[in-house]
């Protein structure tokens, strides 16, 4: 599948889709959405009266976790929202999809919008919040017009706005674009720039659930938690908990890119092997051996293949491999890759999007940079390794966001799994992928 | 120093916030400026102050934080290109180098024809579609081979 260019196949994105379920690229629109079952659990709640306390109970029971790169479980972070405020409180989409490797929102926003707005209302219902943004990533700006006009669609037919189907329940959901700042995907950041400011992050405490968007009460979920809300009180938390595996509830959407042959989006159950996952996006790319993975976005410590072949794609599992399941996005690797040149692109954007609020980050991240591009270019020295890790040790750990461990996590593990090639770098001068290749 | 439906498009925009923070629109209004004029002038940010009841050097921190605003004037077709790991693993490489070599100008410069900027750019989250070019902030190109590059450039030249 190619997943930018419809209409495609209904089971384009994998055989057990919940989200991305009968998608053929062209059916985004309300009625589609509709015809789909759409907005059915929005009605079921309104019609029901169900409580809120109902809503957050279902979606704990359904081991939902946040699908932007934390997950964090979903239905606990519903419940930390003050129960007796009785100010403005806000209702945030993180759709500020930047993490080299995720590209899932994007397909989700453009292929689904209603079944994200729709979450959406569903979470600003449980939480009684009134009104919401979406912040999208500045440069999808089709994906940022498209959800306006879902929004449109979604007002006209009573689903957004005032007394939604008739009920005393009203929300008030807008989409707001970003213009090109990876920080903007942590929330506080995204906060601050949704007040049209710099994205700089804040220091926590106070978490949002006190001290949000203007001062006030604010949740924020990732695109793709909203999406998996509506099948939850349609079918159940325990149904969609059974999608997956223990604290690992549902599916999940994976971005897979690099040397595979139909690199795209799949929506398989947590737990699948990684080898399926594989398998569905064509295989390696021209018959080629795995040699390294980035199981969950570029912040995530890589594995080699071996360890990876024996892994299964849900966080714990992931977690127990040695890196973490993230964002979802699968950076694949070949034996014809070398090491250090990939390091070292990571590496440069990670200087590049630093805010610079934080010493250890700002300055960090360049001396890591500057330190992996000399190796790369035959100018290593011999402790860089040791000064790699202790720049490394001295970021992690010492920031206000997870920026600096971003960008410090990466460069541990590439050394600790391919220390070999890093070294010969520095010894030889040169890169050993390209002399194995000279060799043979 | 903006049209009246530039205008009419911040003033949208304002309707989403509340009435005393009309500053969150200030990433909108930008953009919007930009798409106007092709870049943000010193004194097309001072109006956007202006109209949005801001310091002005908290609108020049906006403009210089956020990546893909211009502060100068670029090329009529501003190309912006994802070199990151991903979209590298996918022939961004190759075909950066060949945007360079169709257009004789590296990153950050302007054809000395005026008619096209060459940026490289970070994650645009599209690392399936690699190659990736976005051509003026809003138009976003899949796919980009060499052979695909060609077909923009002539497109674009005309």
């Amino acid at each position: 599948m190619k997943s930018s260019v419809p209409p495609f196949a209904t089971d384009a994105f994998g055989p057990d889709a919940l989200i991305m379920k009968d998608l053929d690229g062209l059916n985004w629109r309300l009625a589609d959405y509709q015809a789909r079952g759409g907005y059915q659990a929005l009605r079921k709640i309104l019609a029901e009266k169900m409580t809120p306390a109902t809503v957050i109970d279902e979606l704990k029971k359904s081991a939902l976790r946040g699908r932007g790169g934390a997950g964090f479980p979903t239905g606990l972070k519903w419940s930390f929202m003050p129960k007796n405020y009785t100010g403005q409180r806000y209702l945030v989409c993180n759709s500020d999809e930047g993490e080299p490797g995720t590209f899932k929102d994007r397909d989700i926003l453009r292929y689904n919008p209603h079944i994200v707005i729709e979450g959406m209302a569903i979470g600003a219902y449980a939480m009684g919040i009134s009104v919401g943004y979406n912040y999208i990533h500045g440069e999808i700006w089709d994906v940022y017009e498209r959800f306006e006009e879902a929004i449109d669609e979604a007002r006209a037919a009573g689903l957004l706005g005032d007394s939604i189907l008739g009920s005393d329940f009203s929300f008030q959901l807008h989409a707001f674009h970003g213009f090109g700042a990876y920080i903007c995907g942590e929330e506080t950041a995204l906060l601050e720039s949704l007040e049209g400011k710099k994205g700089q992050p804040r220091f926590k405490p106070p978490f949002p659930a006190s001290y949000g968007l203007y001062g006030k009460p604010t949740t924020i979920n990732n695109t793709e938690t909203f999406a998996a809300v509506p099948w939850i009180i349609n079918n159940s938390g325990a149904s969609f908990l059974a999608m997956g595996r223990p604290n690992n509830g549902g599916t999940k959407l994976f971005s897979v890119s690099g040397d595979v042959e139909r690199p795209g989006n799949f929506e398989v159950r947590l737990g699948t092997p990684f080898a399926t996952l594989l398998e569905m996006a064509g295989g390696m790319r021209g018959g080629r051996k795995l040699k390294a993975c980035i199981p969950g976005g570029s912040s995530m410590p890589v594995l080699p293949a071996d360890v990876m072949m024996a892994t299964d794609m849900d966080y714990d599992s992931i977690a127990k491999a040695g890196s973490m399941l993230g964002s979802g996005a699968v950076i694949v690797m070949d034996e014809t890759r070398c090491m250090v040149r990939c390091l070292e692109r990571l590496s440069y954007f990670y200087q590049e999007e630093s805010c610079g609020q934080c010493t250890p980050c700002r300055e960090g991240t360049g001396w890591l940079y500057r330190t992996v591009h000399r190796i790369e270019t035959g100018k290593g020295r011999p402790g860089d390794l040791d000064l790699l890790n202790s720049v490394a040790d001295n970021i992690q750990g010492r920031t206000i966001c997870a920026l600096g461990d971003a960008a410090a996590m990466p460069v541990r593990a590439f050394i600790k799994h391919f220390r070999d090639e890093f070294q010969y770098h520095i010894d030889h001068r040169q890169c050993l992928v390209g002399a194995l290749a000279a060799a043979a | 120093m903006l049209s009246a439906q530039a205008i009419a498009r911040i003033d949208r925009e304002l309707t989403k916030f509340p009435a005393d923070q009309k500053q969150s629109a200030v990433i909108a209004a930008l953009a919007i400026a930009q798409a106007e004029h092709g870049h943000l002038g010193t004194e097309t940010m001072d109006f956007v102050a202006g109209y949005l009841g801001m310091a002005p050097v908290a609108v020049y921190e906006i403009a210089t934080f956020y990546s893909m605003y211009r502060r100068k004037p670029g090329g009529r077709h501003c190309l912006r290109i994802c070199t990151n790991l991903p979209c590298a693993l996918s022939g961004a490489g190759e075909a950066a180098e060949h945007l360079k070599k169709k257009l004789g100008v590296g990153f950050g410069a302007i054809t000395p024809d005026g008619t096209f900027s060459l940026e490289e750019g970070e994650c645009f989250g599209a690392c399936g579609d690699a190659p990736v070019v976005l051509h003026n902030e809003r138009r976003m190109l899949i796919g980009m081979t060499p052979g695909r590059i060609d077909d923009l450039l002539a497109e674009l030249a005309k």
